[in-house]
Parts: C-alpha cells; sequence; structure tokens
C-alpha cells in the first residue's frame, strides 16, 4: 500500500477518477501546465490533454458559472479554487445557480460536480489565505459540504464527491497537505457523505471537530490523557449533511460536549451542533457546551498561532467540561 | 413567425391582466420586443440549448413549450415542471432545452459558454444561445461569459436584448460604450449590431451567428436593439422615469405593425387572415387559463423533494413534522 500525503491522495484520486470516468474534467487557475499552485493536478495535463484538464482566465464566477454550464450538458467537472478566500466572485453563482438549480426547476436540471478548495491557515497566509468560512456554505441548502482530515479520508471522500449527483464543496486543509503521510489503498474505495468518523473512543467528555482542526484536537486528547480525562474525538468529515446519529451516541455517553474549529465562532459551525445537541439531548447533557474557536476578528497574519486554537486552549475547555 | 409575434403579444396582455386581477403574483411583458424573441429564437435547432431570461416567453413558444406550461408556471401549481419552485417568468423547460432561470441578473451568461464548452468537447453540433438585456451587461458575469467564450472559442450566441432601460435606468447610464455590440471586439470575436424591431433583421442575424457557432467559426455578440413598450414588470410604473412621447416615437416601430404591413403588402397576408389568426390566438390562449386555473397547487410536501437527489434526514424529520402538525 502506498503511504501518501493529502496532495498525492488528491492528485491520485482525481487521476483514477479521470481515467474511469471520459466525461470528467478538471478546470481552475493554473492547474495544467503547473500542476495547481499546490500540485494537486500534477501530471494531470499531461495524461488527459487540454480539453479535460482546462486552465482558464483568473475569473472564479467564470470557474464555476462555466463548470455549471458543462455539468448542465452531462460533462462532470470538478473545478479548482485557488484558495477558499478567493471563492466570493463565485458566491452567487454558487449559492444563486449550483445550490438551487435542482430545486428550481423542480429535478429538470440536477447539477453534479465538485468544487475543490484548499482552506484553513496556518501556513502564514494572513487575511486572504487562511480563511475557513465553511458556515456560509452549510447555510446553503442544496449544497454538500465535506473536509477531509487526513489522506486516507481525502480519497475516500474525494471518491463520493465526485460520485454523487449532488453538488459537492470539497474543502482541503492546506496546511495538511503535506504533513501527515498515511497507507493509502490503490483499489477503489468510498467514504459515505454524512458519516463521521470516531477519532478516538472515551467516554468523560465528547471533542467533536473537522479539517484541519482533527490533529490539533487529537494533541489535545492526549494531553488530556495524562491527566485521566478520557475524550471521545469525532471528526464530522462531512458538514452538510452531518452525521447527528454518531454526535447524539457519543453525548450520552459522555454528557459533556467540547466542539473545536478554526473558523470566528460567532455563527460558526459550532454554532449548528451546539445546537442540534441541546434540542435533542438536554438530558444527557453534564455541562454546557463548549466551543473553541477562531477569535471573531479577521484573520490575522503576525499573530496566526495565538489566533489558531491550539492543544492547550483546547485542553483547558475539555477540563473546563470535565470539572463542571 | 408572425403568428407568434401575435401569440407573445396576446400572451402579455393576457398575463398582465391576470395579474391586475390577482390571479397570478408577477408577470414581465415583452411588448414591443416580440421580432426579438421571434427572430431571435426561430434559426436554432431543436437540439440546441438557450440560457433564457424572464422575458423571454416568445422563445419558449418557439422552442414548443406549450402555452400550458407558461401558465401553470406563472400559477406556481401542479402541472408546473418546475413545481412551482419559483415566482413568475422563471422558466425551465428541459425537454425544450429552456433552461431553468435565476433572478439574479446575469448569472446564466457564463454558464451558457460551459455548455458549449460541453457540446464541443462531445463533438456535438448544437449551439449554446444566451438572452439578456442591456443591464446584464454591467454583470462581472458578462464580462467573465465574453471573455471566457473567447480564450476557448466555443459555439455560443450572445443575444442582447436592448430594450433601452434595466427597469429604470437608460442604456446611456448603463455603459459609456456606443453600443453593446462593441464590446466584442475587446474580447477577440464579432459583435453585431441590428435593428431588433424587424423581426426579419434579427432572423438573419442571427442565422449568421448561429451558423458561425455550427461550424466551428466560434462566438458572436448581438445586440438587438429595441425598446420596452410596457412596465419593468408588472410591479413597474415607466410613467416615473420616462416620457409619454418616448413610447409614442417607439409605438410608431413596433415590430408587428412592420411585419404586417411588409406582409400585406407582399400579398402574404390578407386582413382577414389576420383578423382570424387574432382570433384563434386569443382563443386559445383563454382556453389555456382556464384549464390551467383548475390544477391546484403543489402538495406540501413537494417543499422538500430536489434539494438534493434524495431527502436528507434532516429534511425528512422537517417533512415528517410538517405534515404531522401543519404549518
Ligand atoms: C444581480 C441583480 N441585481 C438587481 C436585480 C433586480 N433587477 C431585476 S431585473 C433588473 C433590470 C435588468 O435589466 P436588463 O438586464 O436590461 O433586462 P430587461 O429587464 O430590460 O429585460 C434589475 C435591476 C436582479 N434581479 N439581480
Amino acid at each position: 500500500m502506498p503511504s501518501l500525503n493529502m496532495v498525492q491522495a488528491v492528485n491520485g484520486t482525481l487521476r483514477d477518477e479521470m481515467r474511469r470516468n471520459g466525461n470528467m474534467v478538471l478546470l481552475g487557475e493554473d492547474i495544467g501546465r503547473n500542476g495547481g499552485v499546490f500540485r494537486a493536478t500534477e501530471g494531470l495535463l499531461d495524461e488527459f490533454g487540454p480539453e479535460r484538464v482546462v486552465d482558464t482566465p483568473l475569473s472564479e464566477d467564470g470557474i464555476i458559472g462555466m463548470a455549471i454550464g458543462m455539468a448542465l450538458y452531462g460533462l462532470q467537472p470538478v473545478a479548482e479554487i485557488q484558495f477558499l478566500d478567493f471563492i466570493y466572485p463565485a458566491f452567487n453563482q454558487i449559492v444563486s445557480d449550483l445550490a438551487k438549480f435542482r430545486y428550481r426547476s423542480g429535478g429538470q436540471y440536477p447539477v453534479r460536480m465538485v468544487v475543490r478548495t484548499p482552506y484553513g491557515g496556518g501556513i502564514k497566509g494572513g487575511l486572504y489565505h487562511s480563511q475557513s468560512t465553511e458556515a456560509y456554505f452549510t447555510h446553503t441548502p442544496g449544497l454538500v459540504v465535506l473536509t477531509p482530515s487526513n489522506p486516507y479520508d481525502a480519497k475516500g471522500l474525494l471518491v463520493s464527491a465526485m460520485r454523487s449527483p449532488d453538488p459537492v464543496i470539497f474543502l482541503e486543509p492546506k496546511r495538511l497537505y503535506r504533513t501527515i503521510k498515511q497507507e493509502v489503498p490503490a483499489e477503489d474505495y468510498s467514504i459515505p457523505i454524512g458519516k463521521a468518523s470516531l477519532v478516538q473512543e472515551g467516554d468523560n467528555v465528547t471533542l467533536i471537530t473537522w479539517g484541519p482542526m482533527v490533529q490539533t484536537c487529537r494533541e489535545a486528547v492526549a494531553l488530556a490523557g495524562r491527566e485521566n480525562i478520557r475524550v471521545e474525538l469525532i471528526d464530522l468529515r462531512s458538514l452538510l449533511p452531518f452525521d447527528l446519529e454518531t454526535i447524539l451516541a457519543s453525548v450520552e455517553k459522555t454528557g459533556r460536549v467540547v466542539i473545536a474549529h478554526e473558523a470566528a465562532k460567532i455563527s460558526g459551525f459550532g454554532g449548528e451542533i451546539s445546537a442540534q445537541i441541546s434540542e435533542r439531548a438536554m438530558d444527557s447533557l453534564r455541562a454546557p457546551i463548549l466551543r473553541v474557536a477562531g477569535y471573531d476578528t479577521p484573520f490575522p497574519y503576525a499573530l496566526e498561532k495565538v489566533y489558531l486554537p491550539s492543544p492547550e486552549r483546547i485542553l483547558r475547555s475539555i477540563r473546563k467540561a470535565y470539572n463542571y | 413567425m408572425y403568428r407568434y409575434m401575435l401569440m407573445v403579444r396576446r400572451f402579455n396582455e393576457r398575463m398582465l391582466l391576470l395579474q391586475r386581477q390577482g390571479r397570478i403574483a408577477f408577470f414581465t411583458e415583452s411588448n414591443g420586443e416580440e421580432a426579438c424573441q421571434i427572430g431571435g429564437a426561430w434559426p436554432l435547432n431543436r437540439g440546441d440549448w438557450v440560457y433564457q431570461s424572464y422575458r423571454d416567453a416568445g422563445m419558449c413558444l418557439v422552442r414548443g413549450v406549450t402555452l400550458k406550461a407558461l401558465v401553470d408556471q406563472l400559477m406556481g401549481n401542479a402541472d408546473d415542471p418546475n413545481k412551482g419552485r419559483q415566482m413568475g417568468a422563471h422558466w425551465g423547460y428541459k425537454e425544450s432545452n429552456m433552461v431553468s432561470l435565476a433572478s439574479p441578473v446575469g448569472t446564466h451568461i457564463v454558464q451558457a459558454v460551459g455548455t458549449a464548452y460541453a457540446a464541443k468537447f462531445k463533438k456535438d453540433k448544437t449551439v449554446c444561445f444566451t438572452t439578456f438585456g442591456d443591464g446584464a451587461t454591467s454583470q462581472g458575469e458578462f464580462h467573465s461569459a465574453l471573455n471566457f467564450a473567447g480564450v476557448f472559442k466555443v459555439p455560443v450566441v450572445f443575444f442582447c436584448e436592448n430594450n433601452q432601460y434595466a427597469i429604470s435606468l437608460p442604456f446611456r447610464r448603463q455603459t459609456a460604450s456606443e453600443n453593446v455590440a462593441i464590446k466584442a471586439e475587446a474580447y477577440g470575436f464579432e459583435g453585431v449590431l441590428v435593428d431588433g424591431n424587424d423581426v426579419l433583421a434579427v432572423y438573419k442575424a442571427t442565422k449568421a451567428a448561429v451558423d458561425k457557432a455550427r461550424s466551428g467559426g466560434g462566438p458572436t455578440l448581438i445586440e438587438a436593439v429595441t425598446y420596452r413598450m410596457a412596465g419593468h414588470s408588472s410591479s413597474d410604473d415607466p410613467n416615473r422615469y420616462r416620457s409619454p412621447e418616448e413610447t409614442e416615437h417607439w409605438k410608431a416601430r413596433d415590430p408587428i405593425k412592420r411585419f404586417r404591413a411588409y406582409m400585406t403588402k407582399k400579398g402574404l397576408l390578407t386582413e382577414q387572415e389576420d383578423r382570424a389568426m387574432q382570433e384563434k390566438v386569443e382563443n386559445e390562449i383563454v382556453t389555456v387559463i382556464k384549464e390551467s386555473e383548475k390544477v391546484p397547487q403543489p402538495p406540501v410536501t413537494s417543499m422538500f423533494t430536489d434539494v438534493y437527489a434524495e431527502i436528507p434526514w434532516y429534511l425528512k424529520e422537517e417533512s415528517d413534522e410538517l405534515t404531522r402538525e401543519g404549518s
């Protein structure tokens, strides 16, 4: 089994699916000759040619709009937006058209496509190469929102995304692109949309997270372990739809919940998870649900490390929930 | 052609009346723009795709959409192929390749380029045709669309129905360009200016652009210069921003009158035939309205379908709760 990092896993998965499915096309900025600024599409132009690996002009509404038109005609585009921070010129396309085509046409015009985009902090990218704005998309009915946290999941989720009949926003934590290597089976497999992963079992506190924070949370769980707090770590993987069953089963067991994400706290997706739990599992709760999140500021450059939730910050919330 | 032009005019008048009577909520007329509507859609093949805007009932008719399907959409009833999901005049008819449109102006223009790309990719002979108003040319997607179309040289025809107004804003305030057609030059392909009140001229210009696209010649931007004789929509009062003299000026250039005069002069239409045709069209519309009004509204639980291919668990919950407890 090859040991791959996340970029390699994404690259290989795109390549395999392109081989399997002649209607699959990739489009985006610098994805062809340059192989993408993170190299996720390296080598694909050579294998599949410029009609299937399309270097587009520098225009996000153009990329997403064009991909929608391709998809409606029966191609299966995977669009790359260079950074999530630059998706906003295409926000109208995504929110007004991509998410609503199927619904507004009464099912006549479903759009099957994937938007891949790197997101999150940790690379010293400042305000505009670091943000985690998944909640804009989870607040849009019609979209599926996925985010892997390791190479194995990246492949399995991307396969599901590319075969999904619904439009998928596929958020790739760029800080983990090259930091974790993992065995990734060469054969075809997929991870179902809407299924969380139980990263670690524990019965004292439930820690819920996704994407780039999964690694940080692992460290926090280890720190808590030294204090004999057994934390159950859940990686949602799929934000919309989310796996309420796994969450509730864990909350019933622990009665204490911490949610960690990189995005700003107010109106972050953690608020939604928190609300779902309190609506449905009030009787199981033995402590208030706590959120550890980015601060409610724009994403700072120099103080990035302070802004991003650290294992220690998460640990403090775990303790607080545990000792409540 | 003439019959379709009459049909659109009557349809416009009737639908506005229905709106005034509170039988439909909203409508966008195309009075004065019938030559664009009919002449523009006429050269297209059945398999061609149209990314339309909300003033294109006439194009829908030419493309084989039935009057009933149009009225069903305006009423948002259970027979509407769009399942009553959108406000009036937001048509979408897959069988006729009239793609569903969104309200935000201009988003469809760039999608048309993607479809044209896909058609070329699949080596189909499909042409993609997209319509929009002069106002839409100020949107980013218009620029992106023309830019992409030029770069990828895809079989797309951009059809700007310049009716001089975007709601209240006159064309002169929409752009400092002399006209819309010249904008094509900046993107590396041809722009064509045509008298949008002359149905045969519109037909000819569109036919040439469609043929060119089909034979691999790439995109064309057509600007059909016309005039919106009615308000922007059933909610608009044009007297607030334009003079009756101006409207009179354009009334004299009414595309239907012009085509009628031409046909009569050529001996292709007698007054009697004309009257009979008008009556027939009127009857058809009245009959359809009666039929559509009998159709009930979509079932309540249809609210939750088509958000996704399959209903996710949380929508199932919401749907069940609505069924159980009512709204
Ligand atoms: C992005 C956006 N902004 C504003 C509106 C409100 N609006 C609807 S139609 C319209 C004018 C459009 O004018 P034009 O493109 O010239 O088309 P016409 O109505 O004249 O056919 C406006 C401002 C909208 N639908 N979408």
